[in-house]
């Protein structure tokens, strides 16, 4: 009997010793893979300088995490879910790549993150918006970590309805982004009292604003928000303020605004608009010495989304480096289990369904007089907690939700 | 020796060196044959697929415009109605084996093809291209709204399934093996168009269009039968890349598609069987082997200066180029 | 209020006057493009980078040697021009005789790498340009806010579209033109340089384009981009035009405003698209575009 069980704790222990094999690093490198977009529309937000936050994160440890290598690789996506598919497969089935990192249109991180999840790698999802990517497209192999489309509609609208915007018109860009963007939003605002007055759906991308900005003036709405990004909502915005919009007493409502953005516009011509965000580079102490660092390293003041690749880097090299394996499931554990207390946030966590929660920001854009610098633009009005932030797991529709 | 010793002779020669050329192709083909059955060992197979997708998308455009003379703006349209056919098809009909989803999505892009050519065969010249990418917009604005296409999102998640319900497709080399017979399978249909009578005809259209009329060729209908086949090759290439790279989306159908299909039959060579092949190559792996290196913010410049490059230097592309070379120097 | 098809008057009115300001800039837009295919045969696909390069001008000259806005609305164009000569003279030169395609392939190649590597430069999230003070504000017509720069914009178009359509069609210099395009061997025998005629005439096209360019810096986010989007529209409204009518350019641009204006009314998702419709319309009916000529 004794020797029976001496036996079986040997066969126990061996086969331990084959389970800890799997737990080191394959390769003796982590091969971290950067896939964004470098020349196109989205190449601001996170692109060339999303590249740099991302070295940074790596030089922070010494190039090297529990003795093993740590390389990067970066590609372009331009894009195309196309390219983003290819590149991605080639990467995890044919050079090793242990993570993929970047991922900005959603296009594109849902096609990247089909082929992640098909070779059981991870990814670490920051410029995209969609909260469909941990919702309906959530895998277990990926982790929505900056923000996502459904903190965008409870931080502002909430804010904006209860100081007494009641009726909205929303100008909505047509495709999937703007179309969830603007139920998100829709259902905000009637949840706490308001009403949607009408919406109009424009062509992706408008150049000329004129016609829609006229029609929703037209509208005597209280509010005009804006379910757009980037050089659609900048134009939106330009006209706007040509057009008096908010003169005439209405208000103009950026649904997603970057600070690149923002910056573009000019305080002169974005001041007083209402925002929502994930980071600010001035919202602490923290965030400014590391923002400072960043502006050495690019000239530019990061956005969120620099800021949350940078974060997301070093949780994940920080995993490794407790685990001292970079088998995708033993990290995305590891990283689940450890609060997130950085430059990025306090407490954040990441849930089962991988939507990285924690406290998001309503912000407003400072009057030229207000701002000091040619980066200093927003003042933070309210933290968003956590908890309201982002969609409960009760109404979730991931596979990975338990409930479910 | 007589007249006709003479000229008996000289057609003996003419025959000798045509056999010989004959032998020279028949070698280089089977060496290219084995090339290609070999490279899913040596490269990555998906990456190869992508290549003979567009190649065989280059090829069925340059059937119109090299072969034909007609410049069509418009051809992502057919590439992208193959590609989301087969995918909404195959995503959604999980009896539908591989093949039935890739013949729907091809016979999809030859029924749309038809309606193009018979919308602009009668315009010239760039108001033929005009035409086309008129059409094509309004293709890529229908693709855009409809729901099936899953908008700028993409259509995700196409099973690659089973060929003919026995061949498991999800395995890249079996893939690879399946793409590549259906590629050579079109490479030799459009090498014996383009040889046949039919094919004859084409290319006096293309250097002289009165000339062909008033040899009594009703040469509209020529036109419309090269640009159908053309469309229907397009929608196949389209409808295998939906299957290789199990999405489709709309960059297929974007206007930019249709500028880089001349751009790699342009450099290859406008008009030859390899040229659109070679030219297919060389894009895909510029745009690749850019994308992934220090030169990666600079692809489009570089593809820019490609563009001035063979236009200026070589507008017959790189195989037009050496053939000329080669019958200068050697023939 | 009267309604028309569920649309109040007012916002008809509005939309109407709209369309005409988007008609204008969409007519000095194809001007160029008309004059430079019309007289060249050149089918000039940088047009969309010129405009961009006319904007992305005025805001670095202001930027950083403080150029005002009236000085760029002439200093840029002249800039754009001759870096239109010098395209025209170092390259389209060499496929002249060529077919019109290896123009719009060669015109492409130049637009990728004018954007490229702007973009690389600038980046693509826009860059400022403030209204200049004299045009801040507007005024209520009734029906509308009509900003003061709007009502310039349309002055402005339209005064240089007729006063171009004046210079080729009903002056001396505007028949050398034609001449010298048409029978360029009897042009060079009267003496008169046809190959800088040329390099001008493109000069003069582009010109236009970063015309327009400078007009949208204030209203419109200036990226390196910007062009690429608003081309093929402006192309289509010279086909439906005809190529090479620079009256139809003109007219057509003017149209075309309108009719995406009311689309945007009517029909929103589809006013990217309508002109595409329009043009496969046309060219059923017409071949060679409303007021294009049989070649």
């Amino acid at each position: 009997m004794t020797i029976m069980k001496k036996l079986l704790t040997s066969a126990v222990a061996s086969a331990m010793m084959v389970g800890g094999a799997q737990a080191e690093i394959s390769n003796n490198t982590v091969k971290i893979g950067y896939l964004a977009d470098m020349s196109g529309t989205y190449r601001d937000l996170a692109g060339p300088n999303g590249l740099s936050a991302l070295e940074m994160a790596v030089a922070d440890f010494g190039g090297t995490v529990k003795g093993a290598k740590i390389e990067i690789v970066t590609a372009d996506d331009r894009n195309s879910p196309d390219v983003a598919s290819s590149t991605v497969r080639r990467w995890l089935e044919n050079d090793n790549v242990d993570m993929v990192a970047g991922l900005v249109a959603s296009s594109v991180t849902i096609a990247a993150t089909k082929v992640i999840e098909e070779n059981n790698k991870l990814g670490l999802v920051n410029g995209s918006a969609a909260s469909s990517i941990t919702n309906e497209h959530c895998t277990p192999n990926h982790i929505h970590y900056t923000y996502d489309t459904y903190p965008l509609s409870v931080g502002t609208p909430t804010a904006i309805v209860k100081e007494g915007g009641k009726s909205w018109y929303i100008l909505t860009a047509d495709y999937a982004f703007g179309h969830s963007l603007e139920s998100d939003v829709t259902r905000m605002v009637e949840s706490n009292g308001g009403e949607i007055v009408d919406s109009i759906r424009h062509p992706f991308p408008t150049p000329d604003f004129s016609s829609f900005i006229l029609q929703a003036q037209a509208s005597g709405a209280d509010v005009v928000a804006l379910a757009n990004a980037g050089a659609d909502t900048t134009n939106a915005i330009t006209t706007a303020s040509e057009f008096g919009l908010t003169q005439s007493g209405q208000t103009l409502a950026a649904l997603l605004l970057f600070l690149t953005d923002v910056h573009a516009l000019g305080a002169e011509t974005a001041q007083g608009i209402q925002l929502t965000t994930g980071w600010y580079w001035d919202k602490d102490k923290e965030a400014r010495a590391w923002s400072d660092r960043f502006m050495k390293e690019t000239g530019v003041r990061p956005t969120m989304v620099h800021a949350g690749i940078y974060s997301s880097t070093i949780q994940y090299l920080n995993a490794i480096e407790a685990t001292g394996s970079d088998d995708s499931q033993t990290v995305r554990k590891q990283m689940m289990d450890t609060p997130i207390n950085d430059m990025f946030t306090k407490n954040g966590r990441i849930r089962e369904d991988g939507r990285m929660v924690h406290d998001m920001y309503l912000a407003q854009v400072k009057t030229p007089e207000e701002s000091n610098s040619e980066w200093d633009l927003y003042k933070i009005l309210r933290t968003i907690p956590a908890d309201e932030a982002f969609r409960p797991l009760s109404d979730s529709k991931c596979k990975l939700v338990s409930s479910n | 020796m007589s007249q006709i010793d003479i000229q008996s002779s000289i057609q003996k020669t003419i025959l000798k060196q045509q056999k010989a050329e004959d032998r020279r192709k028949l070698v280089l083909n089977g060496i290219l044959l084995m090339l290609l059955l070999l490279a899913p060992f040596v490269i990555y197979p998906v990456f190869l697929m992508k290549i003979l997708c567009f190649a065989l998308f280059a090829a069925a455009f340059n059937l119109l415009f090299g072969f034909t003379g007609l410049l069509s703006f418009g051809h992502a349209a057919f590439l992208a109605t193959g590609g989301y056919t087969t995918g909404y098809l195959l995503s959604n009909y999980s009896g539908l084996t591989t093949e039935m989803g890739i013949i729907a999505g091809t016979l999809m892009a030859t029924v749309l093809g038809l309606g193009f050519a018979l919308l602009s065969i009668r315009r010239q010249g760039i108001y033929f291209a005009m035409v086309t990418l008129a059409l094509a917009q309004l293709v890529f604005f229908f693709f855009v709204q409809s729901s099936f296409t899953g908008g700028e999102d993409g259509l995700h998640g196409v099973p690659r399934g089973e060929l003919f319900g026995l061949i498991n497709l999800e395995d890249n080399l079996n893939m690879y093996y399946f793409v590549l017979a259906v590629f050579l399978a079109c490479y030799l249909l459009i090498q014996r168009i383009v040889s046949s009578p039919y094919g004859h005809v084409l290319k006096a259209i293309k250097q002289n269009e009165p000339r062909a009329v008033s040899l009594g060729y009703k040469v509209d209908r020529y036109k419309v039968l090269a640009f159908v086949i053309s469309a229907a090759l397009a929608g196949l290439a389209g409808s295998m890349k939906s299957v290789v790279f199990q999405l489709a989306s709309l960059n297929d159908a974007h206007w930019h598609m249709s500028g880089e299909v001349i751009l790699m039959t342009l450099v290859g060579g406008m008009g030859t069987l390899l040229g659109p092949v070679l030219g297919a190559t060389l894009v895909v792996n510029i745009e690749y082997q850019l994308g992934q290196g220090p030169l990666r913010d600079w692809v489009d410049p570089i593809l820019g200066a490609i563009f001035v490059i063979t236009v200026l230097a070589f507008r017959s592309g790189i195989v037009g180029e050496v053939q000329k070379f080669v019958r200068k120097n050697i023939g | 209020m009267s309604m028309i098809f569920g649309v109040p008057m007012a916002v008809l009115s509005g939309q109407l006057l709209i369309g005409i300001i988007n008609g204008a800039f969409y007519a000095l837009l194809s001007l160029g493009l008309a004059i430079i295919f019309g007289l060249l045969k050149i089918i000039n696909f940088a047009h969309g980078a010129m405009y961009m390069l006319g904007a992305m001008a005025t805001v670095i000259m202001f930027d950083a040697l403080d150029v005002n806005y009236w000085v760029a609305l002439f200093l840029a164009p002249v800039l754009v021009g001759i870096v239109g000569v010098f395209v025209e003279y170092f390259l389209l030169r060499r496929i002249a005789g060529q077919d019109h395609i290896y123009s719009l392939l060669l015109t492409f190649g130049v637009a990728l790498i004018m954007q490229g590597v702007l973009t690389n430069i600038y980046g693509v999230s826009g860059l400022r340009y403030a209204m200049p003070d004299m045009f801040k504000g507007g005024v209520n017509l009734g029906f509308m806010f009509m900003p003061y720069y709007r009502a310039w914009v349309i002055v402005a178009a339209l005064l240089v579209c007729f006063g171009t359509w004046f210079m080729v069609e009903k002056t001396k210099l505007g028949a050398y033109l034609r001449a010298g395009t048409e029978d360029s061997q009897l042009m060079q025998g009267f003496g008169i340089n046809v190959p800088l005629l040329v390099s001008l005439t493109y000069g003069f096209g582009v010109m236009l384009a970063a015309f327009a360019g400078v007009l949208a810096a204030p209203i419109y986010s200036v990226t390196p981009v910007m062009g690429s989007h608003i081309l093929i529209v402006v192309f289509a409204v010279v086909v439906i035009g005809g190529m090479g009518s620079i009256g139809g350019a003109i007219i057509t641009g003017i149209l075309m405003g309108v009719v995406e204006g009311l689309t945007k009314t009517f029909y929103p998702p589809a006013s990217s698209a309508v002109i595409f419709l329009v043009m496969v319309i046309v060219l059923m009916i017409r071949p060679h575009g409303l007021f294009g000529k049989e070649s």
